[in-house]
């Protein structure tokens, strides 16, 4: 008997090319995917007159900079967008271009085209593709060198990371989602936490979480500082992905499924870092502050900069004054200008339910953008009544792309405007210069928008779900 | 990329935690061509914002000393260009972000590691000034501001760095390796192919 492995190791182990005598791996890489963004890769590897190595294995999306409104295309924004469908083009690498009816977001598109599947190692040139670790499979981001680096080889040369497990124990509470449970954790252990660290997450909440809730929770590890978030396959992720345009058929599919299911970590096996969380304890989570550890339950108040130590004061009053709050005051209250509801980590269809269960014959108080996660999930979403509600309310129903969580296509929060936002990231002038974002589930932006200001959704939510 | 032994130039302090890829490079200007600079983005909002920031009263920076966390966030590479054509050679803080590292090294940027306690007590040196800084990447020691200290880097990162090492250079060397691989890899797990 072989020593118990963790599914980290076995993953890591399957894609091991070699290794050097100072502990470097070379991995092969089963799925590359490529955006707009990747230009400085493509334009490394013409530098270099080389060609793509595997484009059967390269896929492009178009996501980062699609417009998502009608409207004039800015010249700056077509370019890059004409670039990628070039360097796609020149190199044989199947796009979803802004017609593709499967376009949408690089993290949405991979799972529901079954490009993702479990025991694969994905890359790409975004730090959220730690996203499709949900559904077993081994998958970090990449800059630019190493995108080229991929480009050119079909591999990445890595260093084994630590391997952390976060136990969640219990149930959420109805209301109560993934992105909650992120944001609790980050808080809990910082942005950058989990540092050098892949994440396993495992146990009852885990298993009892939808592939939706899954991919929410691995997207957000990189806001955690980790490299990858990881959840062994079960039979959910086999439901899930059974069907999906690009996922194996007949006998492939079983032969997969046979493959996928030693895809866990072994009874035994040692973790270098282990955690607990109690799922029960999580209440609907908000972030107040300019990093996403800068988080607390929507019962908490705005830190009073004068009680942290010495050094740490200067940097908290500038995130105050940033984000146009005053210490102590309740965070459920805040008056917000808009609300966004979308992007990698909250664009799905179960995530547009949650938002519609709470918008339903209601009106939103403030104007707001929901732009689904991909063509699919916007035409999923119409046939279900969802689109219907939302524009209902009062927000503006759009296309599909990164939008408004990183602004490159234009979809911009303006300066000292308060945005309640499905995203992931809290940064300074990330939805905008002087933009001030407050980070929460689709369900607490839609409480948001019906009550005009941070407001815990579990209320609005009774008799509904 | 070529490597280097030492750097002689001048340090300053960012009294921040957390300065991530968006600060660093805001996303509006990522669509430009690498051959047009990307010296003027670095930590654009904050420059532009304050007239007095440290980086606007000393263009000349080559060593950013910094508290945890810095890079986090994006893989967004751009943000080492930032910094690289701005002229910084050499960050030091406590902690990095992975990505950030990473695409640093690449790029001949150190991603130097000191104990929260010495990144303070060099940052209360340094103030809102600057100050005379040596870097020597092989002993893995530099002395800012007249103090000396010891910093902690990857083995491997520091070989790199010296030796400017192009991966992909080296990794073609193992091409018939890899081609291998791939064919025992899609032999034994057919459906790790894609279908359509």
């Amino acid at each position: 008997m072989s020593a118990p492995q963790t599914l980290f190791a076995k993953l890591w182990a399957a894609h091991e090319v070699m290794q050097r005598a100072d502990g470097m791996s070379l991995l092969w890489v089963d799925r590359h995917l490529v955006h707009e963004g990747s230009h400085h890769a493509f334009a490394k590897l013409a530098a270099r007159g080389m060609a793509v190595a595997a484009p059967d294995l390269t896929f492009g999306v178009v996501d980062h900079y699609a417009p998502t409104r009608p409207g004039a295309v800015a010249p700056d924004i077509r370019r890059m967008i004409d670039t990628l469908g070039q360097n796609a083009a020149a190199q044989g690498i199947r796009l979803f271009d802004l017609r593709d009816p499967g376009q949408g977001i690089v993290h949405v598109v991979g799972p529901e085209q079954g490009l993702t599947l479990p025991g694969l190692l994905i890359n790409c040139g975004d730090s959220h593709t730690s996203t499709h670790g949900a559904l077993g499979a081994l998958a970090f981001g990449v800059g630019a060198t190493e995108v080229a680096h991929i480009l050119a080889t079909q591999t990445i040369w890595q260093r084994k990371p630590k391997v952390m497990r976060i136990m969640v124990t219990g149930a959420l509470g109805a209301g109560v989602a993934a992105k909650d449970l992120a944001l609790h954790w980050i808080a809990k252990f910082g942005a950058d936490g989990a540092r050098g660290h892949a994440i396993e997450y495992a146990g009852p909440a885990i298993d009892t979480m939808s592939i939706e809730g899954r991919l929410t929770l691995c997207n957000l590890s990189i806001e955690g500082g980790a490299r990858l978030g990881l959840i062994a396959p079960d039979q959910v992720t086999f439901d899930y992905l059974q069907g999906r345009a690009f996922a194996p058929k007949g006998a492939a599919w079983d032969s997969a499924v046979a493959d996928w299911r030693a895809l866990r970590t072994d009874a035994g096996a040692v973790f270098d870092r282990e955690v607990t969380i109690d799922a029960s304890t999580i209440a609907p989570t908000v972030t107040w502050g300019t990093s996403p550890e800068e988080a607390l339950p929507i019962t908490g108040h705005v830190p009073d900069p004068a009680l942290l130590a010495a050094g740490a004061q200067a940097q908290a009053r500038a995130t105050l004054d940033y984000m146009g709050l005053t210490p102590g005051m309740a965070l459920a209250g805040v008056a917000v200008d808009e609300v966004f509801i979308g992007s990698c980590t909250n664009g799905r269809i179960e995530d547009l339910r949650l938002a519609a269960a709470v918008l339903a014959g209601r009106k939103s108080r403030v104007p707001g953008l929901v732009s689904p996660g991909s063509a699919l999930v916007k035409r999923q979403a119409e046939a279900e009544g969802l689109a219907q509600i939302f524009v209902g309310a009062g927000l503006e129903w759009a296309d599909a792309g990164c939008s408004m969580c990183v602004g490159m296509n234009g979809d911009l929060v303006a300066a000292g405007q308060r945005c309640a936002s499905s995203t992931n990231r809290n940064f300074r002038g990330r939805q905008g210069r002087g933009a001030r974002t407050h980070l929460m589930s689709p369900a607490m932006v839609a409480a948001a928008a019906v009550m005009g200001y941070l407001a815990d959704v579990r209320p609005l939510l009774e008799g509904r779900v | 990329m070529s490597g280097w032994h030492v750097i002689e130039g001048r340090a300053v302090a960012l009294a921040q935690e957390n300065i991530d890829t968006d600060q660093l490079i805001p996303a509006r200007f990522m669509s430009a061509p690498r051959s047009t600079g990307y010296g003027g983005f670095l930590l654009h909002d904050a420059r532009q914002d304050d007239t007095g920031h440290v980086l606007n009263r000393f263009a000349g920076t080559s060593v950013l000393v910094t508290r945890r966390n810095f890079g986090s966030g994006s893989s967004r590479e751009a943000a080492v260009y930032a910094l690289v054509d701005f002229g910084v050679r050499a960050v030091f803080a406590p902690s990095f972000g992975d990505i950030f590292a990473g695409n640093a090294v690449n790029n001949g940027l150190l991603p130097a590691r000191l104990p929260a306690e010495e990144i303070e007590a060099l940052i209360e040196a340094l103030g809102s000034n600057d100050a005379l800084a040596r870097v020597d990447l092989n002993a893995r020691q530099a002395v800012i501001g007249g103090h000396a200290v010891v910093f902690d880097l990857d083995p491997l990162w520091q070989q790199k760095l010296v030796n400017g090492w192009d991966d992909i250079d080296l990794t073609t060397q193992h091409q018939a390796q890899i081609l291998q691989f791939r064919a025992a890899r899609f032999a034994a797990h057919q459906w790790a192919a894609p279908t359509v």
